[in-house]
């Protein structure tokens, strides 16, 4: 055993995989997630699982995987997690369990994450579904707005404690964030897909194409009967910069571009009916992981692509994996940019995007150097398509119609740290109440918020 | 839910329904719409209401056959079901009692405008309705429409029935003994560009309802993005209705071309059985 160096995950070569939707990184084979388990300390005290959002007993489950029981290491991982073979691939374990470890202190840490991955995808292949014991059905009724992690989790918790839930997804397809967002090689839909009929097993039910605030309010969902409400709407509103010549042809959002690729499969036009339209030069402004998914999206159907950001690489937010895999695959990055115009041709197809160079000044209120335009820097690039993921804001159809929640001037809904809103029996959490965040937040957001309706719900 | 109940042909290329669909029916008013999918592999578009019953559970459409999904979907037939329809999407149409109101559309466009004309008359309103056709074969709801506006002013360009002539030439005509105080379009937007203008040179207060490209329909991509009185606004959330002068046409025009090529391939290959 090698305490130092983690056992190293395969990925699919560069040059493959841009070809392909394929799931870049390949998961380990058993005997190579034994030995990775084997690197664990099982520290007495573990700190690791103080990073994990939810609370995964993290040593005990990865004491299960070295004594080559998968079927303990599931049950173990379900207690506090039901969506693991999503979060073992989507996770910033860098900055949670896995930065957390103490062995990483002087070696790499744990993959605590590729560990996961192992021990949920091993139970899928192998039929092996855990689920908790499910209390007896208490008979009372919750509804749940959004089917993202949030959603989903809070539902699951509730459907175990007896609660007969139901969530209510706009879409036709159910999953958030994980369906139309997050693209199929680093999460394959049948993962997603999985992950939700393990939820629907559980006894939640999920009806699709149903907007909430519009087909019912709150209080009809109170008049029919539900007990309380959770709202997992997340931030799925895109912003735009704002900048002359943005609703040019060839200027998607970065929803849109996901939305149409990864849920409506354009890219498998005309076999399926929505098309995309991408040119040669593809420019993709921002940093973040949408940003990264919209680059790799691109550059899988065959373009050129760069990555246009108005700071520079140590201040993206993006998952360092996603940028360096990004790299490999051929991204271009140019920092310190930021566009202020479009121009187009006489179709009103986006030709040219005008920039202004951007400097680092003092920090702002996130802690990054705020970046500031270079007076008389402008300059043109030249560009067929631009897909702008600068940031999302929450959904607020449901805001607006509900008088009295109360929101940020953000556009968060308010919670406190029960995830109680302004409003008696309704609850929130994942994006919805924070901005965009991560799936694993979302989920704990999820899972406090079941534990809070249960409370209330009890006491009445 | 969403069952085809009724169905029949109102024109060549336009076919009605009656569908099922409860919930909708219960909630939706005057100038919403609906988002539909027809099959797995299908794309989502938006389809207005042309009326509604909250009794009855059903909703009526009028569906234009101008590329493959609005193909599929006149193809259903009774009995059968739409895959997925989300709805009600937008906001509902100003119904105010304006006086003088007229409305006009082309062809299919006038079952967009049906169940509005009825709230418009509900509330008060004198309203016309001008209707553009190619021909008199061309036109469509005429008889349903006639029976609950007051005045039904056809336009049609070889002047089989009614004027002869463009719909917007009908409306510069009646601008000019008639006096009005509200005007509502529905059609394509190079015709709604026009009467906005018209509107605005008699300082009339004139809608447009776009037909802006959608996807999810609830605000989550912007496709459906349009610049009014220089402002980004997305026309399912904010619209579809907007003040027509202040709508930027020639940008929706182009934006509404965008996927021209794909769409046609789409309808060839749909053709020839594809
Ligand atoms: C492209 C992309 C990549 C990302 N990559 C990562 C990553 O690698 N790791 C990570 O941890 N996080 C990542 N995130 C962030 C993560 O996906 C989100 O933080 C998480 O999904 C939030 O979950 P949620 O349950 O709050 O909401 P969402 O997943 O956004 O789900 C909300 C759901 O509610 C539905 N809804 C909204 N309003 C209504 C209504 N009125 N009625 C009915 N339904 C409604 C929506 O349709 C949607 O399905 C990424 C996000 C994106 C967009
Ligand atoms: S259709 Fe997606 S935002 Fe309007």
């Amino acid at each position: 055993m090698n305490r130092e160096r983690r056992i190293p995950r395969k990925e699919l070569p560069p040059e493959e995989r841009v070809k392909n939707f394929d799931e870049v990184a390949i998961g380990y084979m058993k005997e190579e997630a034994i030995e990775e388990a084997k690197r664990c300390l099982q520290c007495r005290e573990p700190r690791c699982m103080k990073g994990c959002p939810v609370g995964i007993n993290i040593p005990k489950f990865i004491r299960a995987v070295k004594e080559e029981d998968f079927v303990r290491a599931i049950k173990i991982i379900k207690e506090n997690n039901f969506l693991p073979s999503v979060t073992g691939r989507v996770c910033p374990q860098e900055n949670q369990c896995e930065g957390s470890c103490l062995l990483g202190k002087k070696f790499e840490p744990v993959a605590i994450g590729a560990l996961e991955r192992f021990v949920a995808d091993w139970a899928r292949d192998n039929n092996i579904i855990e689920k908790p014991e499910v209390k007896v059905s208490n008979g009372k009724k919750v509804a749940i707005v959004g089917s993202g992690p949030s959603g989903l989790t809070c539902g699951a918790y509730l459907a175990n404690l007896g609660y007969s839930v139901k969530i209510f997804e706009t879409l036709h397809k159910a999953g958030g964030v994980l369906a139309y967002g997050i693209p199929s090689f680093r999460l394959p839909d049948s993962v997603v897909e999985a992950e939700v009929e393990y939820v629907k097993s559980l006894g939640v039910e999920i009806e699709i194409d149903v907007l909430i605030g519009r087909i019912f309010d709150l209080k009809e969902l109170f008049q029919n009967g539900y007990g309380a409400i959770f709202l997992g709407t997340g931030a799925g509103l895109p912003r735009f910069p704002d900048v002359p010549g943005e609703n040019l042809n060839g200027i998607y959002s970065a929803n849109e571009f996901l939305f149409r690729v990864n849920l409506m499969k354009a890219h498998l036009f005309p076999e399926y009916d929505t098309p995309i339209k991408i040119g040669r030069k593809v420019v993709v402004i921002g940093a973040g992981n949408v940003t990264m998914d919209s680059a790799r999206v691109a550059r899988r159907l065959g373009r050129d692509v760069t990555v246009v950001y108005r700071r520079t690489e140590v201040e993206m937010p993006a998952r360092k994996e996603e940028v360096e895999h990004g790299k490999q695959e051929g991204l271009e990055f140019r920092f310190l940019v930021s566009p202020v115009a479009f121009y187009g041709d006489e179709q009103g197809n986006v030709k040219i995007m005008r920039c202004i160079k951007m400097k680092l000044g003092e920090p702002d209120a996130s802690g990054r150097r705020r970046p500031e335009p270079v007076e008389g820097s402008e300059f043109d690039m030249n560009v067929d398509t631009v897909i702008i993921a600068i940031g999302q804001s929450p959904n607020r159809l449901i805001p607006m119609s509900t008088r009295d929640l109360q929101i940020t001037r953000r556009g968060t809904i308010v919670v406190d740290e029960h995830e109680k809103t302004s409003i008696e029996g309704v609850f929130a959490g994942g994006d919805a109440t924070t901005g965009q965040a991560t799936v694993i937040a979302a989920m704990g957001s999820g899972k406090r918020a079941a534990e809070s309706i249960h409370r209330y719900l009890s006491s009445k | 839910m969403h069952e085809i109940f009724k169905k029949r042909s109102l024109a060549p290329g336009y076919t009605f329904f009656v569908i099922k669909s409860p919930r909708i029916a219960k909630k939706i008013e005057p100038g919403q719409f609906v988002i539909v999918r027809v099959h797995e592999k299908g794309e989502r578009i938006p389809m207005t209401i042309s009326d509604f019953d909250r009794e009855k559970g059903t909703l009526n459409m009028v569906v234009s056959q101008v590329g493959k999904t609005s193909r599929l979907l006149a193809s259903l037939e009774p009995g059968e079901r739409i895959l997925n329809m989300l709805g009600p999407l937008g906001i509902p149409s100003d119904i105010e009692s304006f006086g003088n109101v007229v409305t006009i559309c082309r062809q299919g466009t006038a079952g967009a405008l049906y169940s509005i004309i009825k709230a418009l008359k509900k509330a008060g309103n004198r309203v016309t309705c001008i209707m553009g056709a190619k021909s008199r074969d061309y036109l469509v709801l005429e008889n349903e429409i006639g029976a609950v506006v007051d005045e039904l002013i056809i336009a049609t360009d070889d002047g089989s029935r009614g004027v002869k002539g463009y719909a917007v030439s009908a409306l510069r005509e009646y601008l000019k003994k008639n006096q009005v105080d509200y005007i509502l379009t529905i059609g394509s937007s190079k015709m709604m560009k026009t009467v906005g203008k018209i509107g605005k040179k008699y300082g009339i207060k004139t809608k447009a309802s776009l037909g802006a490209i959608m996807l999810d329909g609830t605000g989550m991509c912007g496709a459906c993005r349009v610049t009014v009185k220089g402002n980004t606004r997305f026309a399912c959330m904010d619209g579809p209705e907007f003040d027509a002068d202040e709508v930027n046409f020639n940008e929706l025009i182009r934006r509404q071309s965008f996927f021209k090529e794909e769409e046609r391939l789409a309808m060839e290959l749909f053709e020839e059985g594809i």
